[in-house]
């Protein structure tokens, strides 16, 4: 397997460092070499909020995207500010639920109203960011579904694992109409 | 080996884990980013261990509280940064002529004053050797990835223990703050060390005792000893002295009593050495950068190596020298202006120029910046 | 030196480095006939300073003895106590170390409502650093700092401590020794944080500035102007003007820290929260 490196980009609330965890998480339960890390400004919400996870068989030495194969961009904001920074060829997920006319020549850019999705199918818009990162792992099979669910179900509180269930499948059947 | 299953773990998590896993059952500090959540684990976890938490009113706070309570016999540790550690500084000092074990992490953030809270920075290498006033010993470590956050915390608390001295784990938010796959030491597979107790009766114990090992004994408070602690010159007995000859005897001891044991405190590593002619000295997050470099420019077939110092204070010198043969420059890339790039080069400078790659900006020094500057000295 | 006390004290120490008519020597044989006539284990106690005149009595005394650094005495003890809860500690401190530099430790100590017995020597000046005003400097009298007298408004600390969440407050006075003695004990006796406002005197640096005097006028000017609260319950407030109260200003009983953090720890290992 080649080096992966995942950029989840958005506004502070929406989750993406806990997407990046668990796709991280899920990335140790196949046995896979991992690091995940975060910037943010230092306020909790609203600010800007961008997750990185790097996948690889072998070490990870330097810990920080050089250039993303795949991109998330949950808010338009993260979109103008990180949307030109993908590799070619590469992936870029946009949020249609906020972004409009999103282009991008280097990169296979998939519109998923990821939002409006958790919004009118789940009825919580906090499940925004299991969706997204469903849509991410089906879009390139990083990892299996089922150690994406393990990691899903791993993490988030009691008694919300039938919505989380909801939200995975979701964003993979968005990921397979997609691909 | 035993080990646990593989998790994924932060940087700073495991340095709680690593604190817990020695012996640390004292914490005491005060809220602040990037090391905040070292005192969140520890207010949760030490409870479950019967050990006590305690978050002051301010960062002075957090670093006298847990030196009343190391005296009491504790294993101790607070975490902080930037400005945290700017107040601390008068504390750490008292810890250091007192001679009180302790630990410090110190989770680099970007400075002077409030600098960037979230950004990653190495601006404290020399607050950790000199940062409070006088003369004085210091160890410390820098570790490079989330196992070494357990592993040299452990460590620590055994130095500080061990050798009677405050003890820094310089972190940077890099490390800190990411994920990374780790299986940790079980505890039992961990040498943990306690303080050496006086087992003289109290008449005779002397607390700051001059004799061959340089580090006297420590009673716990509450067990009969009735010593006095200070942070003026004191003589062997712990009370306050102003005759030259036992200060100087006293600082003396107390500056000998780590470069005597520097053998068996010195941690270092180095990859690519034996026949490298250009050599990067890096440490903490700036070192996995330079390791990517190394490893790229090997396939090319450039002669580059790396050593890597984990204790930074003492400055691993004759590890470094032995190092050289072959080394026609060397390379120091820091998250700061050149700070150990000073040392390296006291160090070096006879044997090999030495180039700074400097970069203080909030983000971190690639791999592409290192071995630029390699192809840039070729 | 009175021999049924001797025993508390570093005989090889003294004499101190007090100045002659300095009030501090009374009141710290004051805590030492309070240790001693409470009956506490002297190996389990320890004594805390910071750093002025005051803070120099702990190396007079014979326990574990902690001389801290300036304002730190309450935030070292904290630690002292918290992490062995079966010390009994107790903090030495001045009106500059506790009020100044030591005065965000002073409250928040307080507000736990920690079990620390704190004698606070109020002389009114910062004595070791040659008579710079304090705190607790009154308004318009004169200091090293102060050479026209000082403008500022000072605290009253016992009111401090009170309003912060302190469970225990006395004042007392070198002069109203055996108060003084009574204050201490009832201080060791409540389990939570006690003040013992201590008031000293300094001739050297405060009582000359202010002519007030030899060390014998200051200490009259102690007894003439103390009225015992109980005392002052029945006077006309005319009667109390330019005066101070001795005696327990407040006592009430309230959850302590420590007692309250073991509770924390033995309901988390059994119940896991």
């Amino acid at each position: 397997m080649k080096r992966w490196e995942f950029r989840l980009s958005g506004t502070g609330g929406q989750g993406l460092i806990t997407a990046g965890i668990i796709l991280a998480e899920a990335a140790v339960i196949e046995g896979k070499e991992v690091v995940q890390s975060q910037s943010y400004g230092p306020e909790a919400r609203g600010g800007a909020s961008k997750a990185e996870v790097i996948i690889d068989t072998k070490k990870i030495n330097y810990p920080k995207v050089v250039i993303p194969d795949v991109l998330l961009a949950m808010s338009p904001e993260a979109a103008q500010k990180y949307g030109s920074e993908i590799k070619e060829g590469g992936t870029i997920i946009v949020d249609s639920s906020f972004i409009e006319n999103f282009v991008n020549e280097k990169a296979k850019v998939i519109k998923i109203p990821i939002t409006k999705l958790a919004k009118e199918e789940i009825g919580k818009t906090f499940v925004a960011n299991i969706i997204a990162v469903s849509a991410l792992v089906g879009l390139t099979k990083v990892v299996s579904f089922e150690a994406l669910k393990e990691a899903v179900l791993n993490r988030i509180p009691k008694g919300t694992e039938e919505i989380n269930i909801k939200a995975l499948e979701i964003g993979w059947r968005w990921a397979q109409e997609k691909v | 080996m035993k080990k646990r299953k593989a998790r994924l773990v932060q940087g700073n998590r495991a340095c709680a884990e690593g604190a817990l896993a020695a012996g640390v059952r004292f914490f005491a500090g005060y809220p602040i980013t990037p090391s905040t959540e070292i005192a969140e684990i520890m207010s949760e976890e030490l409870p479950k261990l019967g050990g006590k938490f305690i978050q002051m009113e301010d960062e002075i706070g957090g670093m006298t509280c847990i030196l009343g309570a190391a005296l009491t016999g504790k294993k101790v540790l607070t975490a902080s940064s930037g400005p945290g550690i700017s107040l601390k500084q008068e504390a750490i000092g008292y810890a250091a002529l007192a001679e009180i074990p302790c630990v410090i992490v110190n989770v680099q953030r970007l400075g002077p004053s409030t600098g960037g809270p979230t950004s990653t920075a190495q601006g404290d290498i020399m607050q950790a050797r000199w940062g409070t006033h006088g003369d004085h010993p210091i160890i410390a470590l820098c570790p490079s990835s989330v196992y070494e956050c357990f592993t040299l915390t452990v460590t620590a608390v055994n130095y500080a223990e061990k050798y009677r001295t405050p003890v820094y784990v310089l972190l940077d938010e890099i490390i800190g703050h990411m994920r990374e796959k780790v299986e940790f030491p079980d505890i039992s597979e961990l040498e943990i060390i306690d303080r050496k107790r006086p087992d003289c009766p109290p008449v005779d114990y002397l607390p700051y005792k001059i004799d061959k090992t340089l580090i006297p004994a420590m009673a716990d408070f509450g067990t009969g000893y009735k010593w006095h602690v200070t942070g003026l010159m004191h003589d062997e007995t712990g009370f306050p002295t102003g005759k030259p000859e036992i200060i100087d005897a006293q600082l003396k001891r107390l500056m000998n009593k780590i470069e005597k044991y520097e053998d068996e405190i010195l941690l270092w590593e180095d990859i690519e050495t034996d026949d490298a002619e250009i050599l990067i000295v890096a440490y903490g997050s700036t070192a996995r950068s330079a390791v990517e470099a190394v490893e790229n420019l090997r396939t090319e077939g450039i002669k580059v190596g790396l050593f890597r110092p984990i204790t930074i204070w003492p400055f691993p010198e004759k590890a470094l020298r032995s190092k050289l043969e072959n080394v026609k420059h060397i390379i120091v890339p820091e998250m700061n202006y050149g700070q150990l790039s000073l040392e390296v080069e006291r160090v070096c400078k006879d044997k090999a120029p030495v180039s700074g790659l400097y970069k203080v900006n909030s983000l971190p020094l690639s791999p592409n910046e290192v071995m630029a500057k390699v192809r840039e000295v070729l | 030196m009175r021999p049924d006390l001797q025993h508390l004290f570093r005989m090889e120490k003294l004499p101190h480095i007090w100045c002659p008519g300095c009030g501090h020597g009374i009141i710290t044989r004051a805590i030492a006939e309070a240790i001693n006539e409470s009956g506490i284990d002297l190996d389990k106690t320890v004594i805390v300073s910071g750093i002025g005149c005051s803070s120099r009595a702990p190396g007079y005394m014979n326990f574990d003895t902690l001389h801290t650094l300036h304002g730190r005495a309450l935030a070292f003890a904290t630690g002292v106590k918290l992490a062995n809860p079966e010390l009994n500690v107790f903090v030495i401190t001045g009106d500059g170390d506790a009020t100044a530099i030591g005065g965000n430790h002073f409250i928040h100590a307080a507000r736990r409502n920690i079990d620390l017995t704190v004698i606070l020597f109020n002389n009114n000046i910062y004595g070791m650093t040659g008579g710079q005003y304090s705190p607790l400097t009154p308004t318009g009298k004169m200091a090293a700092t102060s050479p026209y007298g000082n403008p500022e408004n000072n605290f009253d600390v016992a009111a401090l401590a009170i309003a912060a969440g302190a469970s225990f407050v006395a004042r007392g006075t070198a002069f109203h020794d055996k108060l003084l003695v009574n204050s201490i004990k009832e201080g060791i006796k409540n389990k939570g944080f006690s003040l013992i406002e201590a008031l000293s005197m300094c001739p050297t640096s405060y009582g000359r500035r202010n002519k007030m005097g030899s060390a014998a006028d200051m200490i009259k000017h102690l007894k003439d102007n103390a009225v015992n609260v109980v005392t002052a319950q029945k006077l006309p407030p005319e009667k109390l003007e330019g005066k101070f109260l001795i005696g327990t200003l407040h006592y009430k009983p309230y959850r302590e820290f420590t007692e309250e953090y073991d509770k924390l720890i033995a309901r988390v290992q059994k119940e896991g929260k």
